[in-house]
């Protein structure tokens, strides 16, 4: 809430104002409540499910209520390979939504075409509509997907419409190794030196 | 495993089958590609040979061949428990020629398959009863299973952006260099118009 001037605390029957711009009231309080147009064609919807599940949950980021109208929907996640044949759609799902709006590509299809390097599919959906987050992964993992709708959130709350690409985190799993790797060992080795 | 299937071409069709092999078990023969619907029927009807089930239908181009596309079908036949496959070879250099008659009066499922086959090899099924494109949309040119089309040439439907209307660079990196990937297509890359 750090654009909504400062939090006061009060206490007992006192009473009390806060002073804020209007825009950055509107847009905490929009970048609360992004309406979501899930624009799934691939196994990046997978993942997709999962987020939206209650492990990963976003509504605690105001951002889980799906709308199947682009008219009510004003968060677009496009999620897996766009085929030549789908843009025209997109493009026309993109046009109706109403302003202000946001799109959110999901894996690394959606953000450039991945390995389809040919005749079928498009390079990015940013070559037919504007995209203000980029999630790289194939497919991202729901923390990944988080991070970036974190980004989102933030680019809203400043008013910021360039573009973002989120950075990949370090997997805990492999700090304090050498090469990078995760070592996989048998229990059963010592048994095997034994014999 | 098929050898009686094999025998029994070769007494009904004589030089009709051009020639035949096996491999791993599995029977290949190559006809006369104006035999095409007699072999068909042949099979499908023959009380001995009864092969119901259209597994596949597809095409192969060998582009240093002549006829240059191979028609292939797998054959299995549920009740007798034995499969076959039956190849005709078809088309010029040019790719011109590759016609077929249609085994969609046998097995119905032949319909999309020739479809399919027809929108991305180029193959004319004659007397299919709707042939048309499947996957791809109808301003498409060309075929893009055939080696000589160019691996890197889309056919965009949607206009892409230019850099200046989206205020940064949409180029992505190629996910292959020059030297991998499917050499044959990209010794040449033509700017394509988007339609």
């Amino acid at each position: 809430m750090g654009e909504v001037n400062r939090s006061i605390v009060l206490e007992g029957n006192e009473t009390g104002f806060a002073t804020t711009k209007f825009d950055s009231l509107l847009n905490w309080a929009r970048k609360y409540s992004l309406f979501q147009y899930p624009f799934i064609t691939a196994c990046c919807g997978m993942e997709f499910m999962s987020l939206a599940g209650p492990r990963f949950d976003i509504a605690r980021f105001g951002a889980e209520a799906p709308r199947f109208s682009p008219r009510q929907s004003d968060l677009l996640w496009v999620v897996g390979t766009i085929s030549q044949r789908q843009a025209p759609a997109l493009r026309r799902i993109y046009e109706q939504m109403m302003e202000p709006k946001w799109v959110l590509a999901f894996g690394t299809c959606a953000s450039c075409g991945g390995f389809y390097d040919n005749y079928a599919t498009v390079p990015g959906i940013d070559k037919i509509i504007p995209t203000d987050v980029y999630i790289p992964g194939c497919p991202p993992r729901p923390e990944a997907v988080i991070d970036g709708l974190l980004l989102l959130q933030d680019k809203i709350a400043r008013g910021d419409r360039t573009p973002g690409i989120v950075k990949p985190r370090e997997d805990v799993a492999t700090l304090g190794n050498v090469n990078g790797l995760v070592k996989l060992e048998k229990k059963s080795s010592s048994k095997k030196a034994e014999r | 495993m098929s050898a009686k299937v094999v025998d029994a071409l070769k007494a009904t069709f004589g030089a009709a089958i051009l020639e035949n092999h096996a491999h791993c078990g599995d029977d290949t023969v190559v006809v006369e590609a104006s035999k095409w619907l007699e072999v068909a029927t042949f099979l499908k009807n023959d009380p001995a040979m009864k092969f119901d089930m259209l597994s596949d239908l597809c095409a192969v181009d060998y582009p240093d061949r002549l006829p240059r596309f191979e028609v292939v079908i797998h054959l299995y036949s549920i009740s007798l428990g034995h499969r076959i496959r039956v190849k005709a070879r078809v088309g010029d250099e040019e790719g011109d020629g590759a016609e077929i008659a249609t085994v969609t009066e046998l097995w119905p499922g032949a319909n999309w398959f020739e479809r399919e086959t027809y929108d991305m090899n180029g193959i004319v099924f004659q007397g299919h009863p709707d042939l048309r494109r499947i996957l791809l949309y109808p301003e498409f040119e060309g075929f893009p299973l055939r080696k000589d089309y160019p691996a890197a040439r889309t056919q965009p439907l949607v206009a892409y952006r230019t850099e200046a209307e989206a205020g940064l660079p949409l180029e992505k990196l190629a996910p292959f260099r020059e030297d991998e990937g499917m050499a044959f297509g990209r010794r040449e890359l033509p700017t394509s118009e988007p339609s």
